[in-house]
C-alpha cells in the first residue's frame, strides 16, 4: 500500500476544516468574523473547502471602523459574493454620532469602532460562536488562548479559567447568554499563511503589495493617505513605493518600503526581514501586557 | 562542525532563488511535541533557546528581550530566554508558567508546534491537555540532579498519552563540566526506570539550552557524544503518517452536508487508514454496508484520501448515516459497546461524583456517562495504586463507565480519535476530565434486552390512564409526603392505579445500602427512578416524595421517562419555616452535629430552574397544593 506523507500545509488544513466543521455541528447561529486581511482571506477560503459543495453555512460580519482603506472596501464586497455568503456590516452607532476618529481620539477609536462594536454586533444578532482569525505565534497573550475560547455573557474572556482542550475533542457547551470566540487558524504562523495564500491561489487585497503610494511620516510611521479625511498639518503627501505587511485602520496601520510586486517577493521580504508583523500597528506598543488586557476587555 | 547554515532558513537562498525555498518548504512536514520540565530545570530557557536558533525572534522582539532581561531577567547581563516564552502578565510576576502555551517554529524541514507546560504537579491537568496531541516528548533532567519524583510523573504521563518518541534531554551539562559519567549515570538510571513504566525506547541527548550545546548541531565541549542534536534529532523522527495509514479506514461523521436533494455528504477527518472511490464501507453502529461513491473537494474529486485529512464522502446507497456515526472499512468493523473500563484524568476543582450523569464526547459524539467508584487511584509519582472513593483535581484514576447507548469505539492504545474522551459536567458545562478507554465490558454484550410481546401502551390502555411521575422535590419537612399522600387519596377514588413511592419507606428496603453521602444520595435517586420507569411502563401513576436535592440527578431521571410523562413539582418552604415545623425532630439533630450531610443545613439543595409546578407551601394547605397537582395531571 502507498503512504501519502501530508506537508504542514496539508495537517494545518485538515486542522482549521475540522474545526469550522466542529462549529456549524454544535452552533445555533455561527458566524465568521471577517476583517478583510490575509489571514481572513486563508480563512474564507478554508471554510469554502470544508463545506463544499455548500456554501458556508453561515454569514461573514465586518465591524467595520469606517476607516479601513477603500481596497479593503472593495475586495470585501467581492470576496463575499464570490462565495456566495451573506455579507454583514456593522458600525458602532454611537460611535458614528459621535464622529470617533483615530486622529483625535487614539486608543478610544479603537475602543469604541472594534471592541464595542463587535460586542454590539454580536448582541445585536445573537451570534452565539462566532470565528476570528487569530493566531497563536502573533502574540504572546495568544499563545495561551484556546481554540474554542469562552465569553462570559459581557463578553470578557477569563485567562485563568479556560478550559482544557484535548485531542481533536472541542467543548463547545455553553450556558445562555454565553458566546464562543473559535480561531480555527490558531497554529499557523505568519509564514504558513503565506505558503498557503501562494500555494491555493488565494486573492489579497492588493495593498500587500508594493505600488507608489502617497504618504506621510509620522511618528515614526509611514502612513498612506487614502482619502481626504487625513488632516495634512502642512504636510506634502510624497510618493513612496511601499507596500503592508498587515491591514487595519488606514491612519493607524504603518507601512514599509518595498519593491516586492509578487507574492515570491512578499514572502521573500518576510522571511529576510528582522522586525515582526504587528510592529506596524499603534495598538500594541503601549505595555507588555497590552494585548492580553484588550482580550479580557472583549477585544478579539 | 555546525550545520546551522544547513538546517535553517537559508538566507542566501532566500534572496537568490525564492521560488526553489518555496517549492522546498511545501514539501516540510509537521512535528508536535511537548516539553516536560519546571522552570527549575530550564525548560523555558531551552525553548526560548530554539526559538532563536532557529531564527523565529525579530530584532524588535529582542530588543524587548534585553530591556526585560535587565528589568527582570534571572541570568545577570545574559539573554533570559525563559522571558521570551512566559506568555501572560499574572506568570510573568509569579516566574512560573501556569496555563498550556503552543509555540512555533520551522526549519527547512520541519514544522514544530511546541505544547509547553508546566512542570509541577498541581499542573498535571495542564501537562495532559500538552501531551494529548504531542507526537514526541522532550523530558528534561537537570544534570546536577538526575532522576526526581517529578521525572518519574512526567514519563508516566507521557507513556499514559500514548506519546510514543522520547527524547531525554539531560540539560546544564555546562554546570557538570560536560563530564561523561554524569551522563551515563543518568541514562543507565533512566532506562532501568523506562523499562518498569513500559517505554520501549528513547534518545537521551547531553545539552546546555543556556549555552547551547548539543541544540543545533555538535558540541565542541561535547567529544564523548556521537549522537545527534536535539534539532537535528527532531527533524529526523519518523512522523506518524505510515503508522495513521497502515491502520483500517475509520472516520467519525462530523457534519452531513446537504446542499439540495440530490447530494448527500459525509464530512469528517479520517482518523486511520486510506479510502478510494468504490471501496466498501460499513456505517457504525447501524452496521449497513454500501461503497463510497465519490470523495468530493473544491478543486475537483479526488482519488484517494488518507489518515489525517479533512474530507466530505459520498455513498452509493441512501443509508442513514448522522453526526457522531463511524464509517469503517467494511471488513474490519469496529467494537461497540456501552460499558468501559477507562483511565481517568480529573481536571476540575470539583471532585468525581461516582453514579452521576456527566456528558460524555468522544470524537464527535456527545453521550450521557455516569462513572462507577475508581477500581484505584494511581500515585502520578510512584505509579502505586491507591484505595479511592472519588478523584479530585489532577488525580489519575482507574473506573468503570456506562453510556446511555452503544458507541463504536477502538482502545486509546490503537486510536487517539476513537478511545480518548473528555467529561463535561451537565451544569456547569466545564470540561471535568479527560478519559482513554481501556477495554469494553462483557457485561452489556451478553445482557440482551428482551422484548416482551405486551407493551407500555397496552398497559396503559387497559387502565385508562395516562402513565405518569410526579416528582415531588423540596426539603425536609416541606411537605412532600403529606402533599403526596392526599395525592394518591384523591387519584383512588376518580379510580387512577397509582404507587406512591415515599423516600423514608424506600430507604427501610430497596435502598436500606444505602447513606446519605453524595454518592449515596445519587444511587438512591437513580433506583428510584428505574423503579418509577418500570411502573409507568406497567401503565402506572407513580408519585414520589423524595428530597432529590441534586438537579443533574432529577434531570437524570427526567431523561429517563417518555417526553412530557416526568412532572417536577417543586415543593417551596423556605428553609426557616421547615425549620421551624421540624416534625421528625431532624433540624435539631442537624443542628447539634448528630446528623451529617443534611439538606439545607450541611449539604446543598439545588432548587429546580424550570419546574412544571411550584407550590408555594406558606400560601396553600397541603389539600389545595393537592388539588393543584391533580389540575395539572388531568387538565
Amino acid at each position: 500500500m502507498d503512504n501519502k506523507t501530508l506537508t504542514h500545509l496539508q495537517r494545518l488544513e485538515a486542522e482549521s476544516i475540522h474545526i469550522m466543521r466542529e462549529v456549524v455541528a454544535e452552533a445555533e447561529n455561527p458566524v465568521m468574523l471577517y476583517s478583510v486581511g490575509k489571514d481572513s482571506a486563508v480563512m474564507l477560503h478554508l471554510a469554502k473547502k470544508a463545506f463544499y459543495p455548500s456554501p458556508p453555512p453561515f454569514p461573514l460580519l465586518h465591524v467595520d471602523t469606517t476607516w479601513k482603506f477603500q481596497e479593503m472596501y472593495k475586495l470585501r464586497d467581492k470576496a463575499a459574493k464570490d462565495a456566495g455568503m451573506e455579507l454583514l456590516v456593522y458600525q458602532n452607532p454611537e460611535a458614528q454620532e459621535r464622529g470617533i476618529n483615530p486622529f483625535d481620539h487614539g486608543g478610544l477609536h479603537t475602543d469604541m469602532w472594534k471592541t464595542e462594536g463587535l460586542k454590539q454586533a454580536l448582541d445585536k444578532y445573537g451570534f452565539d460562536m462566532a470565528f476570528g482569525g487569530a493566531r497563536r505565534d502573533e502574540e504572546k497573550a495568544r499563545a495561551k488562548e484556546r481554540v474554542f475560547s469562552f465569553r462570559s455573557a459581557n463578553h470578557r474572556w477569563d485567562p485563568k479559567n479556560q478550559r482544557p482542550e484535548l485531542w481533536r475533542i472541542y467543548n463547545a457547551r455553553k450556558a445562555k447568554g454565553e458566546s464562543v470566540r473559535v480561531f480555527p487558524i490558531s497554529n499557523w504562523t505568519e509564514l504558513d499563511i503565506w505558503q498557503y495564500i501562494h500555494l491555493e491561489g488565494i486573492e489579497i487585497v492588493p495593498l500587500y503589495f508594493s505600488a507608489p503610494r502617497p504618504t506621510v511620516v509620522r511618528d515614526g510611521l509611514t502612513l498612506m493617505v487614502d482619502d481626504d479625511r487625513f488632516p495634512l498639518n502642512g504636510e506634502e503627501p510624497v510618493m513612496r513605493s511601499i507596500r503592508f505587511r498587515t491591514l487595519g485602520c488606514y491612519p493607524l496601520t504603518g507601512a514599509v518600503e518595498s519593491e516586492a510586486k509578487t507574492l515570491p517577493e512578499v514572502i521573500q521580504e518576510m522571511l529576510l526581514t528582522t522586525t515582526s508583523e504587528r510592529q506596524g500597528r499603534a495598538i500594541d506598543h503601549d505595555q507588555a501586557a497590552s494585548m492580553e488586557k484588550k482580550k479580557q476587555e472583549g477585544y478579539f | 562542525m555546525n550545520t546551522q547554515d544547513s538546517i535553517y532558513k537559508t538566507d542566501a537562498l532566500i534572496a537568490e532563488n525564492i521560488e526553489e525555498y518555496l517549492e522546498a518548504h511545501q514539501h516540510k512536514t509537521m512535528l508536535r511535541f511537548i516539553t516536560c520540565g519546571s522552570v527549575d530545570d530550564g525548560k523555558s530557557t531551552l525553548i526560548g533557546r530554539l526559538l532563536y536558533d532557529s531564527k523565529m525572534i525579530f530584532e524588535d522582539q529582542l530588543a524587548t528581550l534585553e530591556a526585560d532581561s535587565k528589568r527582570s531577567g534571572t541570568q545577570g547581563e545574559e539573554i533570559d530566554f525563559a522571558l521570551l516564552v512566559d506568555g501572560l502578565a499574572a506568570e510573568r510576576e509569579q516566574g512560573i508558567t501556569i496555563d498550556v502555551a503552543y509555540r512555533f517554529f520551522t526549519t527547512e524541514k520541519r514544522k514544530f508546534i511546541v505544547a509547553d507546560t508546566p512542570g509541577h504537579e498541581q499542573y498535571t491537568r495542564n501537562m495532559v491537555t500538552g501531551a494529548s496531541t504531542a507526537d514526541l516528548a522532550v523530558i528534561l533532567i537537570d544534570a546536577r540532579k538526575g532522576i526526581l519524583t517529578q521525572t518519574r510523573r512526567h514519563s508516566y504521563l507521557v507513556k499514559l498519552l500514548g506519546i510514543r518518541h522520547v527524547v531525554l534531554a539531560v540539560n546544564k551539562m555546562d554546570l557538570v563540566e560536560y563530564s561523561q559519567e554524569v551522563f551515563d549515570k543518568i541514562v543507565a538510571d533512566y532506562t532501568a526506570f523506562a523499562a518498569e513504566i513500559g517505554i520501549e525506547t528513547f534518545t537521551p541527548i547531553p545539552i546546555s539550552g543556556f549555552k547551547g550545546d548539543n541544540i543545533t548541531g555538535p558540541s565542541e565541549n561535547t567529544p564523548w557524544y556521537d549522537g545527534a542534536s536535539l534539532l537535528p534529532h527532531l527533524e529526523a523522527v519518523e512522523v506518524e503518517d505510515s503508522r495513521e495509514q497502515a491502520g483500517p479506514f475509520r472516520m467519525q461523521v462530523q457534519w452531513v452536508n446537504r446542499p439540495n436533494l440530490d447530494f448527500r455528504g459525509f464530512a469528517g477527518l479520517i482518523a486511520s487508514g486510506q479510502i478510494r472511490p468504490g471501496d466498501e464501507v460499513r456505517v457504525l453502529p447501524s452496521g449497513k454496508t454500501s461503497s463510497v461513491a465519490r470523495i468530493v473537494a473544491l478543486d475537483g474529486d479526488r482519488d484517494m484520501a488518507v489518515a489525517g485529512e479533512s474530507i466530505t464522502l459520498t455513498l452509493a446507497d441512501e443509508i442513514d448515516c448522522s453526526r457522531g456515526q463511524v464509517i469503517v472499512a467494511s471488513q474490519s468493523p469496529l467494537e461497540v459497546a456501552d460499558q468501559f473500563e477507562s483511565t481517568i484524568v480529573w481536571m476540575d476543582e470539583h471532585d468525581l461524583v461516582p453514579g452521576r450523569a456527566y456528558w460524555l464526547k468522544i470524537g464527535t459524539q456527545t453521550v450521557s456517562a455516569t462513572v462507577q467508584e475508581p477500581k484505584y487511584e494511581v500515585n502520578v509519582n510512584t505509579q502505586d495504586h491507591l484505595a479511592s472513593k472519588t478523584l479530585d483535581l489532577n488525580a489519575i484514576g482507574v473506573a468503570n463507565i456506562t453510556l446511555d447507548r452503544e458507541i463504536p469505539f477502538a482502545p486509546y492504545d490503537e486510536s487517539r480519535d476513537l478511545g480518548g474522551f473528555i467529561l463535561i459536567d451537565k451544569i456547569s458545562n466545564q470540561t471535568i476530565a479527560a478519559g482513554m478507554i481501556n477495554f469494553s465490558l462483557r457485561r452489556a454484550q451478553n445482557i440482551h434486552w428482551q422484548a416482551t410481546d405486551i407493551g407500555r401502551e397496552h398497559h396503559a390502555s387497559m387502565k385508562h390512564q395516562t402513565p405518569s411521575v410526579l416528582w415531588l422535590t423540596g426539603l425536609s419537612g416541606s411537605g412532600k409526603s403529606t402533599i403526596a399522600n392526599i395525592i394518591e387519596k384523591k387519584l383512588a377514588r376518580m379510580n387512577r392505579h397509582t404507587f406512591l413511592l415515599d423516600g423514608d419507606n424506600v430507604r427501610h428496603g430497596l435502598n436500606k445500602d444505602l447513606g446519605f453521602t453524595e454518592a449515596d444520595r445519587i444511587e438512591n435517586i437513580r433506583r428510584v427512578g428505574e423503579v418509577a420507569r418500570l411502573m409507568t411502563d406497567a401503565g402506572l401513576i407513580v408519585i414520589t416524595a423524595f428530597i432529590s436535592p441534586f438537579r443533574s440527578e432529577r434531570d437524570m431521571v427526567r431523561s429517563m421517562m417518555q417526553p412530557g410523562e416526568f412532572i417536577e413539582v417543586f415543593v417551596d418552604t423556605p428553609l426557616e419555616v421547615a425549620e421551624g415545623r421540624d416534625v421528625k425532630g431532624l433540624y435539631a439533630k442537624a443542628r447539634a452535629g448528630q446528623l451529617k450531610n443534611f439538606t439545607g443545613i450541611d449539604s446543598p439543595y439545588e432548587h429546580p430552574e424550570a419546574p412544571e409546578l411550584r407550590i408555594d407551601t406558606t400560601e396553600m394547605t397541603p389539600e389545595e397544593a393537592a388539588d393543584l397537582i391533580i389540575a395539572r395531571l388531568i387538565p
